[in-house]
């Protein structure tokens, strides 16, 4: 009980193509946490095998002891590659629909959010551009309060001031006993804020250490490090 | 005074050496309270648990005395601040040593450098 997420020789095909190959993995709590990898490598198979969304050939995932399911989706708040919302809803519907979708949406913290951002309420999703459809999504994900926020590339399209703000909402939310999980090609931008980062390589984990060990060790950034593992 | 911190070195290191600086400067004084590690973590766009750690570690050196319900605070011991001070001024002169070797000057050429330097309307301030 004492990990927050517990991950057992995760296995998971797609027909012939193997996406995981026996991966074991544990996440502790308090935490925030990169999961790196070149593209394919299985990073998004791992997120939507805790998130139920995926299952397993092989293998178990426990999250705070519970299989996912319909518990471990209260403890999880997740922000997938791909949207979901409807493009025709507008911002303050999708207000009301988390609140009632999540007992746990705190949405005075969300609308205090949209409005540090100027971002409208009343727009619809469509209006919005790319990145600003990024922020709204990201906003209601982490408006949730929650052991374990998943983030599957949150901050691609996201310009580079309200990424600093992005970054520094989730430094000042997040509580001590939740951890971030977040999948990420924009290690730079976002490796100061780290505390450990695993590297994923064809399914299976290559490291998983704390980002000041790395600058110790290797007196590199882990943006460097990570380009001299996986140098093409 | 902003943060500037590289990210190939140990991140907490870097924040010590920072904050021993706002002390010895007297930007944060002695016996005054600091700002909460959350605060600080912001304000530099680190990990809290990495400010914690550089915390910790000054709070080992005796620079940061904890007081366990109304937070940290700088030490008052004003010869403490001033030790550590002269460390770091030694530091730095033995970085300008070597570097001044590597260009071929000898201790003797460089202390009269340095009094030319003087002489010359005390631009060694500048």
């Amino acid at each position: 009980m004492n990990n927050l997420v517990t991950v057992s020789h995760l296995t998971k095909k797609y027909g012939h193509k193997t996406a995981l190959s026996d991966l074991s993995l544990t996440l502790n709590r308090g935490r925030i946490i990169g999961l790196l990898g070149p593209n394919g490598c299985g990073k998004s198979t791992l997120i939507k095998c805790m998130n139920g969304l995926l299952v397993p050939n092989k293998g178990e995932i426990l999250i705070e002891g519970s299989k996912p399911g319909i518990e471990t989706k209260k403890k999880i708040s997740y922000l997938p590659e791909r949207s979901y919302c409807q493009s025709n809803m507008q911002v303050r519907e999708l207000l009301s629909y988390f609140s009632d979708f999540y007992e746990n949406f705190l949405l005075e913290k969300a609308r205090a959010m949209l409005a540090d951002l100027d971002i409208d309420e009343k727009s619809s999703l469509k209006s919005l551009s790319k990145g600003t459809k990024e922020k709204v999504q990201l906003i209601l994900v982490m408006a949730r309060d929650v052991s374990l926020y998943i983030l599957d590339e949150p901050i691609a399209g996201v310009d580079p001031a309200a990424r600093d703000y992005i970054l520094k909402t989730i430094l000042t939310d997040y509580s001590e006993n939740a951890s971030i999980l977040m999948s990420t090609h924009l290690i730079s931008d976002i490796e100061a804020i780290l505390d450990d980062v695993i590297f994923m390589k064809e399914g299976q984990i290559l490291l998983s250490t704390d980002t000041e060990s790395i600058r110790a060790e290797h007196g590199k950034s882990v943006d460097a490090y990570f380009r001299e593992v996986f140098a093409c | 005074m902003s943060w500037n911190l590289d990210s190939d070195r140990p991140i907490y290191s870097q924040i010590m050496e920072q904050l021993k600086i706002r002390i010895i400067s007297g930007f944060y004084a002695p016996g005054s309270k600091l700002p909460s590690v959350r605060e600080l973590a912001m304000e530099a766009s680190v990990n809290p648990n990495t400010m914690q750690k550089a915390f910790s570690e000054l709070e080992n050196t005796g620079l940061i005395v904890t007081m366990r319900t109304s937070g940290r605070f700088v030490t008052e011991d004003i010869s403490m601040i001033q030790n550590v001070r002269t460390e770091l001024a030694n530091e730095q002169i033995q970085i300008f040593l070597t570097h001044m070797k590597e260009l071929g000057f000898s201790i003797q050429d460089i202390l009269h450098l340095l009094k030319n330097k003087e002489n010359s309307g005390g631009e060694l301030y500048e």
